[in-house]
């Protein structure tokens, strides 16, 4: 249990931006079925003797009957999420579990807390949530439901019981050896091709990350010079008569363009950003589901072919490699209705973040347009009086 | 007022052409020359074409030229040349002479000062300008014979030298500070601008990159595919319509050069004044100390010290007859001096006169040429505005489709 001895908040607890709520019930489905609501929000920094951590604000309204309450608010740190996903991976092998922001970012990071990188993760902590909520199984979880609803004191106690550190570790070795062994050369044919796409899918999706970030800086860059390219116009007009007007018409001009690049870029940071980064985590995700479900077949393989080299006794493995066969079509047919799953939100995703990036410089470029427009406008309004003003908007 | 030669002949600088010759060391160089058409225009009754007549030029001519303007003329703000050499480049142009980019922009800048200086009402009259639109052998000589190189040293020392002025007429003194400020924020401007355009090509051009790997991803999606195919390709013509782009805000950046160029040309002016008044006030003083001499001579008092005064005191007086001859030569100079500085004074007037009738001309000129440049710059943005508008619609209809 840790001791509160300092708790700062970094922003006055402003709730979600509309747009980000409006496309929380975008999120596949039909909404009107929902009757979960999430939001993570309020980071507060927690200083103790032995750390400084983060706390974030988990909001649930929900109407299920199983829970006790329709309203509940807790504290939650980044390690509570780890052990959320880590309990879903254990608990849903073949289902593909929504990815949690990294531990650290490698470049350009100088405090670990600063407030950018507290936002951008306390949007995906939020996302991560209601992607498990939209689920059809995950959504169910037990492990869920206490995250969601248990004190930290609760929660702490409950963390204590279930498979320790060491046994998990244990398990993830066993996996780990197993998948090198077997499950990948009796793969069947829809898993192959299911491979084969994600590995040409996180290829790519790595390289428009890329591309977005690349875009972003280059903006940056072209805002920084715009800064200082409108002023110079303003003190030029300081030193004419006639055309100063035009000189600060122009010197406005450029400073609305900026703001406009400015506006561009926000965009660019809320949505495709986060988005295209999401889903490098994910193509991670599903590489390690696709193992997961090799090394369950692999176990089935082993049992089959250590049979297959006894020719008598049968009967004792024949029950044990009876359930194995089922544990396998189990995962085949969860992973498969799930990848289907995963398949459509990622196009319904990519659709609508690129849509909405096309927006947002079609928003630029319009907002410059008309700045420019009306200067070109007040520059010729002493040739054309009458027809200007009934063209003026 | 007598018509202009612009009005009178079409001038155009139609072609550039890359020479090698020996330069005056003997040295091979490699040059470009201009092709100068000209051809008189005839009123349109007539129905028929003159006949083109057209000469090679290359740069060094033209500087001969407007060196030989700027000598002969000094009270007119002559019109400069562009830039020797490319200035306020930003990274994708080249800094190269020879770069036909560069060439090409030079072509159409030495096209503009002809016309420019056809245009004077002034310069348009001299018989240098119209030789070397239209004879081609023997012009260097022509202008040599007409002996402003020795002006042109004394021109040039004036331009540099530092020297007080008492009683500069307000006016120029002002027009300098003018023309410094221009010179300041102008140059600033343009190299802004450059860094501005080295930053925008970056953004259109990484968005280039889109297309490729949208082509690749769309290999294995089979509803996304034609959706992500098509928008990289409009990704790849908004990357490519950049270039269009900046190469028309270069006409823009060079409209501006020019001014920038012009500001030291209205400076020369005012340095021509200064050296003018400056002149007329040693003249000036020159005189009132001559007759202060011839006063003292004459009257036998000394007021002020003098070396000569303190020699004769020790080693002798002069003689009444030295006296006299002193006070004859100090007369005649004292007369020389009174119609030198009379000359100069009407000089100094003409020249305030007239410099100030072509400071007015250029005024104009200039306020209209820089309203219609930035006008120009407007209708720019706006339509590399509706080229993104353009792009950006389509992409967001293929994406839609994804």
């Amino acid at each position: 249990d840790t001791s509160l001895a300092e708790v700062n908040s970094f922003s006055t607890s402003v709730p979600i931006s509309p747009s980000s709520m409006i496309n929380q019930y975008k999120f596949e489905d039909e909404p009107e079925l929902r009757d979960l609501f999430i939001t993570v929000d309020d980071p507060e920094s927690h200083i103790t003797a032995i750390e400084t951590f983060i706390t974030y604000r988990v909001v649930t309204k929900t109407s299920r009957g199983e829970f006790d309450s329709s309203e509940y608010e807790v504290r939650r740190r980044y390690q509570d999420f780890l052990w959320l996903k880590s309990k879903l991976e254990e608990a849903h092998p073949a289902l593909i579990i929504p990815p949690l922001p990294e531990k650290f970012i490698m470049k350009g990071m100088v405090e670990r807390f600063n407030d950018e990188f507290i936002e951008t993760r306390r949007k995906a902590l939020h996302k991560f949530l209601n992607r498990i909520a939209d689920h059809p199984t995950l959504t169910f979880n037990e492990d869920f439901k206490i995250f969601l609803t248990a004190q930290a004191w609760e929660l702490s106690s409950h963390k204590k019981q279930g498979p320790g550190l060491l046994s998990r570790m244990g398990q993830t070795v066993r996996a780990v050896a197993s998948s090198v062994r077997g499950g990948v050369k009796n793969r069947p044919e829809m898993f192959i091709e299911i491979n084969d796409y994600v590995e040409t899918f996180s290829q790519k999706i790595n390289v428009l990350d890329k591309i977005a970030h690349r875009i972003y800086k280059e903006e940056r860059e072209y805002f920084n010079e715009m800064k200082e390219y409108g002023p110079i116009h303003t003190l030029w007009s300081a030193s004419e008569e006639d055309i100063a007007d035009s000189l600060k018409g122009v010197a406005s001009c450029i400073d609305k363009c900026c703001k406009a690049t400015e506006r561009r870029m926000a965009g660019l940071s809320e949505n495709l950003l986060p988005i295209l980064h999401e889903y490098v985590l994910y193509s991670e995700i599903l590489m390690g589901v696709l193992k997961r479900r090799d090394q369950i077949q692999g176990e089935l393989d082993s049992k089959v072919d250590a049979l297959a080299n006894k020719k008598t006794e049968k009967d004792p493995f024949s029950e044990e490699i009876g359930k194995l066969e089922d544990k396998v079509e189990c995962a085949n047919n969860a992973l498969k209705a799930d990848w289907d799953r995963w398949k459509q939100n990622m196009q319904f995703d990519m659709r609508s973040t690129f849509t909405n990036m096309a927006e947002n410089n079609l928003r630029y470029y319009e907002e410059c347009l008309a700045t420019w427009e009306s200067f070109l406008a007040s520059q010729t309004v002493d040739l054309h009086v009458e027809e200007d003003s009934e063209d003026r908007p | 007022m007598e018509d202009c030669l612009a009005k009178k002949m079409e001038i155009t600088v139609s072609e550039a052409e890359k020479r090698t010759g020996r330069n005056a060391v003997n040295m091979q160089e490699t040059y470009t020359a201009y092709l100068i058409e000209t051809r008189a225009v005839e009123s349109q009754s007539e129905g028929q074409c003159a006949p083109v007549d057209s000469l090679w030029r290359r740069y060094s001519e033209f500087e001969l030229l407007r060196n030989y303007l700027s000598v002969t003329y000094p009270h007119i703000v002559v019109p400069p040349l562009p830039e020797k050499r490319a200035d306020f480049v930003w990274h994708k142009l080249s800094a190269d002479n020879m770069d036909p980019d560069f060439v090409e922009r030079r072509r159409i800048g030495l096209e503009n000062f002809l016309l420019r200086v056809a245009s004077h009402p002034v310069l348009c009259q001299d018989k240098i300008f119209y030789s070397f639109l239209t004879q081609e052998g023997g012009w260097k000589e022509m202008v040599n014979e007409t002996g402003f190189q020795l002006k042109a040293d004394s021109r040039l020392k004036a331009l540099n030298a530092t020297f007080r002025v008492k009683n500069p007429d307000k006016r120029f003194t002002e027009l300098k500070h003018y023309s410094d400020e221009l010179q300041s924020v102008i140059s600033h401007l343009l190299r802004v601008r450059a860094r501005v355009a080295d930053r925008l090509y970056g953004v259109y051009k990484v968005h280039g990159n889109y297309g490729r790997v949208f082509s690749e991803w769309s290999a294995i999606e089979k509803e996304m595919g034609d959706g992500l195919q098509s928008a990289g390709h409009h990704m790849d013509v908004y990357a490519a319509s950049i270039d269009d782009i900046l190469e028309e805000e270069e006409h823009y950046a060079d409209q501006l050069k020019e001014y920038l160029f012009y500001a030291e040309a209205l400076r020369a002016v005012c340095r021509k004044h200064e050296l003018m008044q400056y002149d007329l006030e040693m003249a000036a003083q020159d005189l009132t100390s001559k007759k202060q001499q011839c006063e003292e001579l004459a009257t036998g008092t000394v007021r002020t010290f003098s070396l000569k005064g303190m020699t004769s005191k020790l080693f002798g007086q002069e003689t009444p007859e030295q006296r006299e001859a002193k006070i004859k030569v100090l007369e005649e100079q004292i007369q020389e001096g009174e119609e030198q500085l009379k000359s100069k004074n009407l000089e100094g007037r003409d020249f305030v006169k007239s410099a100030w009738a072509d400071i007015e001309r250029f005024k104009e000129q200039k306020n209209h040429d820089l309203k219609e440049a930035l006008i120009s710059y407007a209708v720019m943005q706006i339509s590399m505005c509706k080229k993104g508008i353009q792009v950006w619609t389509n992409a967001k209809e293929c994406f839609s489709k994804m």
